[in-house]
């Protein structure tokens, strides 16, 4: 029972996590995009396509992640190179997403997908209880937590994360020492781009391997407001992920038993939590605004 | 060393360069819409030399060397490297060539720490334990010792200024252009940059220094380029000339002496006791014990080295960090220690920061909007029932910049547009033409040039002799011997006893600064 409940929080929590991470880096840079629900939902129902058509999940997972990069880099040429409002751009994204993918999944419902496999190590995998938990996984799973310990050391370790960093603090500064801001917040989008298409894919290929319209059902807002939440910091928002996960799923189990709380109490719960939790673990507050990018959403244009 | 006579001058630099400039500008003509701040300016520096571009505030200066460096444009005329002609297009492309840059405004990442920010202007270099290591011995070797820890967003103004300058130095480059880069420091760590950029002269680096300070021209420049009113208006050898020369060829006309009478005392109307404040940041001083009285009609200039609690005493004043006791500040006999800065203004009280561009003033606004920002609950009825009533807000600008000699492009500008010294005049102004009955103000002449600084200084005396009680704090001596009636120094928090500027010199001052300097230069090594 517990290990069913974990492996249920985990694959609950994944896609969250695989769009948090992408739109950390992109936040970090100084852009906001608000579109990361409709670069899911592309990448969900790419990653659908791609794997009926070739009849590969893996490939269905990459065409996923393409599809995320090329709405992203859409967003990234109307707010960096036309200069339009990071804020307008990113809604116009989400529902462009949403509509466009119903559109090209119309002939996708109903028909059954593909699962993504599972790994499986002789031995291990089998150990009772944690075997299934920690072997077991399939790839995104695994990866998501890669982009977790790789986006931390990539922004704290490396010089390219020290210039994202310094692009999202001050754009003005970072272009009068020379660099490109422009080119490193185009790269940050289009990471971003494919992280989200890669959290799409998870929900259409591994989670459910099913298309329905709209699939993502609102976890492209989740991924952005763990990524506030979680003031800038890939392992809370890995926290904030999981432990949106939990709730959602302990809660569905409450519901189930039929314990006499309402509903609508109980589904209100993972968010509650998730916000409270965060914000206590963010206690030290000059810390944070240290954290917090300065340029976040202005758009630059340099003097001329 | 510091005879840079014409003959040994011209020796060197034969030795050193052969007759190509290093860079040469040519014709370079810049418009801001209708308003042209360069007019066809030309000007030649040498390797291996120090050439120092003068001229009053908005003469151009800062956006003349903004093309060099790439940051702008110009709409016609050509730049010249090594003889070959350039286009600079970008600061990355000036920095490839050999230029590094030192700005007015800084170009600083606030939430970034020294270390960070030195790696990012530095090739392939990440903020290690090593580049520390550089940084303290490096900074400290120059005479302007940088913790490489601190986060920016800590630091007064004159330890961000060093931060710039040791930056710009570990860059290595062929040109090294200078913002008035010495306008916050005090003059030991001038004289320590003097010798710096001496050595890099003699070594073939070429610098150009933009300064208002004319004594120090005179003893750093070979050569003198002086600007006025977007034009080439001389060029001089500045050895030869004395500080007033400069100044009529700067300005077209004698400055003013700013005369300073005794006034009338009032009552105390600032009044600290034992104000005391632990600091919250990693890097900030705290303050210990704090007592001080500035009575009504006298002028109080506290003197300190950048760093040693001036930014934390200015929150404490002014309200943006709150005390713990109520009674630790007593504006005109009310204790305001737990006001924010809109009661505080209310008992008439004003505030000039020392970081005008972001702190003083919000860049991206207009002078009327900026001025509705200080002056909204002053119960001058420029905010009335939630509105806004932005002529008022206008007109005052328009007497602000008529006063004070702002130079403008248009009626209202955005903050950003205004040269450094307009801009610091706009500040002052803001809050003098208020005639408030307390002014806390900090680096009043940060950056502007000597006739405003001598309008600005005179406005303070003017005021105090109405009746204000003016608390100053800077790091300017000759500035503060101009204006002070008495004179404390803040050193590690600590604040001497004000005592009367008559009995002081600025040499036994500079030794109660420095005197503070050197023991905590002890305590951190
Ligand atoms: N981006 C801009 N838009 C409009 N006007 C500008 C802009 N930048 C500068 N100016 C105007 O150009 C003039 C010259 O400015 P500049 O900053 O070059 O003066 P400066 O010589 O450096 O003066 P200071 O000694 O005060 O620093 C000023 O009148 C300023 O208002
Ligand atoms: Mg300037």
């Amino acid at each position: 029972m517990l290990e069913a409940i974990i492996l249920t929080i985990i694959t609950a929590a994944t896609p969250l996590l695989l769009a948090a991470t992408g739109e950390l880096v992109v936040e970090k840079s100084g852009v906001l995009n608000l579109g990361v629900e409709g670069m899911m939902v592309m990448g969900a129902v790419a990653g659908f396509a791609v794997t009926i058509s070739t009849g590969s999940p893996l490939l269905g997972i990459v065409g996923g992640a393409i599809a995320g990069m090329l709405v992203s880099l859409i967003f990234a040429f109307v707010t960096l190179t036309l200069v339009a409002n990071q804020v307008a751009s990113g809604l116009a994204l989400t529902l462009f997403g949403l509509g466009l993918s119903g559109l090209m999944g119309e002939s996708f419902v109903g028909q059954p997908g593909i699962k993504l496999q599972s790994l499986h190590v002789p031995g291990l995998t089998d150990l009772p209880f944690v075997g299934k938990i920690l072997f077991g996984q399939d790839l995104l799973v695994y990866l998501s937590f890669a982009a977790v310990f790789g986006v931390s050391w990539f922004l704290n370790r490396t010089r390219a994360g020290l210039i994202l960093r310094a692009v999202g603090d001050n754009h003005t500064s970072a272009h009068a020492l020379g660099y490109s801001v422009i080119g490193v917040r185009y790269l940050a989008v289009i990471f971003g781009g494919a992280m989200a298409g890669l959290g799409g894919a998870y929900l259409s290929v591994a989670y459910t391997p099913l298309w329905v319209e709209n699939m993502t059902a609102g976890r492209g807002w989740i991924a952005l407001a763990l990524v506030v939440f979680a003031s800038w910091i890939p392992w809370r928002a890995a926290i904030g992920a999981y432990l949106f996960g939990a709730v959602t799923v302990l809660q569905l189990h409450t519901q189930a038993l039929g314990i006499g709380f309402p509903s609508q109490f109980l589904a209100m719960l993972p968010y509650l939590a998730t916000v409270i939790v965060l914000v206590a673990i963010s206690g030290n507050r000059r810390a944070t605004l240290f954290n917090t990018p300065s340029s976040l959403g202005k758009s630059f244009v340099p003097d001329r | 060393m510091g005879e840079g006579t014409g003959d040994s001058t011209g020796e060197m630099l034969r030795r050193v360069g052969g007759d190509t400039p290093l860079l040469e500008v040519r014709h370079v003509t810049k418009r801001f819409g209708s308003f042209t701040a360069n007019d066809s300016v030309s000007l030649k520096i040498m390797p291996g030399e120090i050439h120092a571009l003068l001229g009053e505030n908005g003469a151009g200066k800062s956006t003349l060397v903004k093309i060099i460096y790439g940051s702008l444009q110009p709409n016609s005329g050509g730049i010249f490297w090594k003889g070959r002609p350039v286009t600079v297009g970008s600061p990355a492309e000036a920095r490839a060539l050999g230029v590094g840059m030192v700005f007015q405004h800084f170009s600083l990442f606030e939430a970034m720490t020294v270390a960070e920010n030195i790696a990012l202007a530095l090739p392939n270099c990440r903020a290690t334990g090593e580049l520390s290591d550089t940084i303290a011995r490096v900074s400290a070797n120059y005479g302007l010792p940088l913790d490489p820890n601190a986060h920016i967003a800590d630091l007064s103004v004159g330890e961000r200024q060093r931060v710039e300058i040791v930056r710009c130095l570990l860059q290595n480059p062929e040109l090294i252009i200078m913002d008035e880069p010495t306008s916050v420091l005090t003059p030991q760590e001038a004289d320590q940059l003097f010798v710096t950029l001496r050595r890099l002269a003699a070594e073939g680096c070429a610098i150009l220094y933009i300064s208002h300070r004319l004594e120090e021209v005179r003893a750093l420049c070979h050569h003198a380029t002086i600007m006025r009113r977007a034009k080439v208006v001389a060029e001089t050898d500045p050895a030869r000339e004395t500080v007033n020369t400069l100044a009529q060829l700067m300005v077209g006309n004698e400055i003013t002496r700013v005369v300073r009478e005794r006034g009338k005392l009032g009552p105390e109307a600032i009044l600290l006791k034992g104000l005391t404040q632990v600091s919250q940041e990693a890097f900030g001083v705290s303050l210990k014990d704090i007592d001080l009285s500035v009575r009504a009609g006298e002028i109080v200039a506290i003197a300190g080295i950048a760093g040693n609690g001036q930014k934390e005493l200015f929150d404490a004043l002014s309200g943006e960090e709150p005390l713990e006791k109520e009674d630790m500040v007593i504006f005109a006999g009310e204790a305001a220690g737990l006001m924010d800065i809109n009661e505080r203004r209310l008992l008439g009280a004003a505030f000039v920061p020392e970081e005008r561009l972001g702190h003083g003033a919000v860049p991206a606004l207009k002078l009327s909007e900026n001025v509705v920002l200080t002056r909204h609950g002053t119960g001058e009825g420029i905010a009335r029932r939630g509105f806004t009533r932005f002529g008022k807000a206008g007109r005052i600008v328009e007497t602000v910049t008529s006063l004070f000699d702002v130079r403008k492009g248009v009626l209202d500008p955005e903050a950003r547009s205004l040269s450094g010294g307009n801009l610091q005049k706009f500040v002052v102004g803001r809050e003098v033409e208020r005639t408030p009955k307390i002014l806390i103000v900090a680096q009043p002449t940060w950056g502007v040039d000597a006739g405003a600084a001598a309008v600005i200084r005179q406005s303070l005396i003017d005021l105090s002799r109405k009746g204000a009680a003016i608390l100053v704090i800077s790091q300017d001596l000759d500035e503060i011997f101009e204006i002070a009636d008495r004179i404390a120094v803040i050193s590690r928090g600590h604040l001497s006893k004000a005592e009367d500027a008559d009995t002081l010199t600025p040499e036994k001052v500079g030794l109660l600064m420095a005197g503070g300097a050197e023991k905590k230069g002890a305590a951190a090594a």
